[in-house]
C-alpha cells in the first residue's frame, strides 16, 4: 500500500474539567481518498478533526501514534503546527460564519490567507480571491468580496471556507460539515470540486457530514462514530449492509422523499454501545 | 391560538445609495393557520432574510407582513415574542457566547413573568433530547448539534405559535433530526402551530410540509405542494431542476 497521508492510533481525548474522555481509541488511516466520518451529534467528529489540527489548547491529547506525512503530530510544537496549519493541512470549520473575523470584509480574509502563504501583491490576491469565489458558485463575486460575515448567506459562509482552503492547496483537508447549508445543485458542484482535489492532486479528504446520501454516494469509506468511538467502518457503497445497531438505526432514521407519512423511526440507545470495544 | 401569515409585495434593499443591492425585489405568499410551509431555494437566495424580515429583526423592509390578520409591525415587541419565535441557521452566532444555556432559556421566562423556570427548562431540555445537565453548560462546551438543539428549546420555551425555522435540522445527525422533527409534528397536532421551515431537504419537506416555495435569485419562483416533489411535478425551470437534482441525490448518483 502507498503511504498513508495520515496515520492516527489510539487517539484519546479529554477536555479540561471533563470527568470522561470526549473521544477514546479512535484508529484509522487515510490515503489519497475520501473518508466519510459520520456519526451521533456530540460524538467527538469536530472534536478528532480540531485534535489532528492540535486546534484544542485546553484539552489533553493523547495517541499511540499521530503521523501526517513526514510529520509527528504528537511531537510537532505550535511553531510547527503554525506553518503546517492552513497551508499543509486545512479543516473547513463546522461553523463558518463564526470562525470568520467579524469585523473583516469576507474577500480580504480569503485573500490574506493566501498572501500568508504564497508571494503576492494585494492586487493579486484579490484576483485570486475573486476566481476562487466564482469557482464555489457565489454570483457576483464583486459584491459578496466586500460584505462582512454577518451579510452573507449560511452556504455563502461554507463556500468561503472552502476558497480559503483551496486558495491554499493543502495535501490533508478536513471538511466537517462544508456543505450542509448549500442547495442540491451548488452542493454537487461543491462536491465536484473537492472531488477533483482527490483525483488529480491526490489528496487526503475527511468528511465530517450527517447527510448519509452524501456519504454513500461522495465517500470511499466511511467511520461511524457513537458516543467518542469509532463503532464501525464500511466501503462508502456498502452503507446500507451496515451491521451496527446504531448505523442501522440512522438509516432507519432518515426520511426519504415519497415515504408514507409516519412518525420517523429514533434510536433507542444503548448503554452496551458505549462500552470499550476490544481493539 | 393559531396565526396565518400573510407577505405581500415584500421588498428589502441593502446598502445605501448606488451601492444599494435589493435582495428580495417583491416576494408574495401566504401560509394557512397550522400549516407547514417550506421555503427551498439556491443559497444565497433570501431565504433567511423573508424569515428575518417576519421576524422583525430586520425591520426596514417594504410591502406587508400580517400574522393573524394583524400587521407585524403594528404588534408590539414583546407580544411579538410570544407569537412568534425564530430557529437559526447557524446556532454558534444565535447563542451568547458567555450565556450558560440556564440564562438563555430562563432570561425569556422571566420577561414575560412565567412561573415555574425549572420545570419549564427541564421539559423543553427532554423534548430536544437532551439531559437537565445541560443547562449549566455554555455554548463552547457543547457540538454543533447540541448547541442547534438548545436554539430549538429558546424558541419553545415561550410555546409561541408561529415558528419560523432556518434550518433547524441540518447541524443534527438524522437520528436526533427524527426526534426533532417527531417533535415539531407533535406539538403542531396538539397545539396547532404554524411553521415557516426553510431547509436544503426536500426529504425532509416532503415528510413535514403541506405546501413549499422555490426561491431562486430574490424570488418565490412557484409555489408547489409537497406531492409535486415525488416524480417532480413541478413547472418553472429551476423549480423542476431542483427537485429533479434532488431526487438524483437522494438515489444512486
Ligand atoms: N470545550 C469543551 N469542553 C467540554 N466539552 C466539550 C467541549 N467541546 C466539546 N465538548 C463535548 O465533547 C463531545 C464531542 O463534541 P464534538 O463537537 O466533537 O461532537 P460532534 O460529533 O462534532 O457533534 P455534532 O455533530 O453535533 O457537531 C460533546 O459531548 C461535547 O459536548
Ligand atoms: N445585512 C446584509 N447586508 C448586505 N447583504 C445582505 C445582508 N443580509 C443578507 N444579504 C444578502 O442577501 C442575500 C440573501 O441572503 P440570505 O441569507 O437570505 O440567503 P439564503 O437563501 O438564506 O441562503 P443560504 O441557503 O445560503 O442560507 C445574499 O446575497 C446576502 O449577501
Ligand atoms: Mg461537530
Ligand atoms: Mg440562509
Amino acid at each position: 500500500m502507498e503511504k498513508p497521508v495520515l496515520d492516527v492510533r489510539n487517539l484519546a481525548i479529554r477536555y479540561g474539567g471533563a470527568s470522561r474522555d470526549a473521544v477514546r481509541g479512535v484508529s484509522f488511516t487515510l490515503g489519497r481518498e475520501r473518508l466519510g466520518i459520520v456519526g451521533e451529534s456530540g460524538s467527538g467528529k469536530s472534536t478528532v478533526g480540531r485534535a489532528i489540527l492540535k486546534l484544542l489548547p485546553s484539552a489533553q491529547i493523547t495517541a499511540d501514534r499521530m503521523q501526517f506525512e513526514d510529520i509527528d503530530l504528537l511531537k510537532a510544537s505550535e511553531r510547527d503546527m503554525l506553518k503546517i496549519r492552513g497551508r499543509r493541512m486545512s479543516m473547513i470549520l463546522q461553523d463558518p460564519k463564526y470562525s470568520l473575523n467579524p469585523i473583516q470584509r469576507v474577500g480580504r480574509q480569503v485573500a490574506e490567507t493566501y498572501m500568508r502563504h504564497f508571494p503576492a501583491t494585494k492586487a493579486e490576491a484579490r484576483q485570486k480571491t475573486l476566481a476562487m469565489l466564482e469557482a464555489v458558485k457565489i454570483r457576483d463575486p464583486e459584491r459578496v468580496h466586500d460584505l462582512y460575515p454577518h451579510e452573507i448567506s449560511g452556504g455563502m459562509g461554507q463556500r468561503v471556507m472552502i476558497a480559503m482552503m483551496l486558495l491554499a492547496e493543502p495535501d490533508l483537508v478536513i471538511a466537517d460539515e462544508p456543505t450542509s447549508a448549500l442547495d442540491v445543485t451548488v452542493r454537487l458542484q461543491v462536491l465536484e470540486i473537492l472531488n477533483g482535489l482527490v483525483r488529480d492532486r491526490g489528496i487526503g479528504l475527511i468528511m465530517i457530514s450527517h447527510d448519509l446520501n452524501l456519504v454513500r454516494n461522495f465517500c470511499d469509506r466511511v467511520l461511524i462514530m457513537f458516543d467518542g468511538q469509532v463503532v464501525e467502518t464500511l466501503n462508502a457503497h456498502e452503507l446500507d449492509r451496515a451491521q451496527h445497531p446504531y448505523t442501522r438505526g440512522l438509516l432507519a432514521a432518515q426520511p426519504r422523499i415519497g415515504d408514507r407519512r409516519k412518525m420517523l423511526s429514533v434510536l433507542d440507545r444503548r448503554p452496551e454501545w458505549s462500552q470499550e470495544i476490544a481493539q | 391560538m393559531t396565526s396565518n401569515v400573510d407577505i405581500r409585495d415584500l421588498s428589502i434593499s441593502f446598502g445605501e445609495g448606488p451601492a444599494a443591492v435589493k435582495v428580495l425585489p417583491g416576494v408574495t405568499f401566504s401560509v394557512e393557520a397550522g400549516e407547514c410551509f417550506g421555503l427551498v431555494g439556491e443559497s444565497g437566495s433570501g431565504k433567511s432574510t423573508v424569515l428575518r424580515c417576519i421576524s422583525m429583526l430586520t425591520d426596514f423592509w417594504q410591502g406587508s407582513i400580517t400574522v393573524g390578520g394583524r400587521d407585524i409591525r403594528q404588534i408590539p415587541r414583546l407580544e411579538r415574542c410570544r407569537l412568534l419565535q425564530m430557529v437559526f441557521q447557524d446556532p454558534y452566532g444565535s447563542l451568547h457566547p458567555r450565556q450558560s444555556v440556564r440564562t438563555t432559556l430562563s432570561e425569556p421566562l422571566k420577561i414575560h413573568g412565567l412561573d415555574d423556570h425549572e420545570g419549564r427548562m427541564r421539559r423543553v431540555i427532554r423534548d430536544v433530547g437532551l439531559t437537565a445537565d445541560f443547562i449549566d453548560r455554555f455554548p463552547h462546551q457543547m457540538s454543533g448539534g447540541q448547541r442547534q438543539r438548545i436554539a430549538i428549546a429558546r424558541a419553545l420555551i415561550l410555546e409561541p405559535s408561529l415558528l419560523l425555522l432556518d434550518e433547524p435540522t441540518s447541524a443534527l445527525d438524522v437520528s436526533v433530526q427524527a426526534e426533532i422533527l417527531n417533535l415539531l409534528v407533535r406539538l403542531r397536532e396538539e397545539r396547532g402551530l404554524t411553521y415557516i421551515m426553510v431547509t436544503h431537504d426536500l426529504a425532509v419537506v416532503d415528510h413535514m410540509c403541506d405546501r413549499f416555495a422555490v426561491m431562486l435569485h430574490g424570488e418565490v419562483t412557484e409555489v408547489l405542494p409537497r406531492t409535486a416533489i415525488d416524480g417532480n411535478h413541478a413547472t418553472h425551470p429551476y423549480a423542476r431542476e431542483l427537485i429533479g437534482a434532488s431526487l438524483e441525490y437522494e438515489g444512486a448518483l
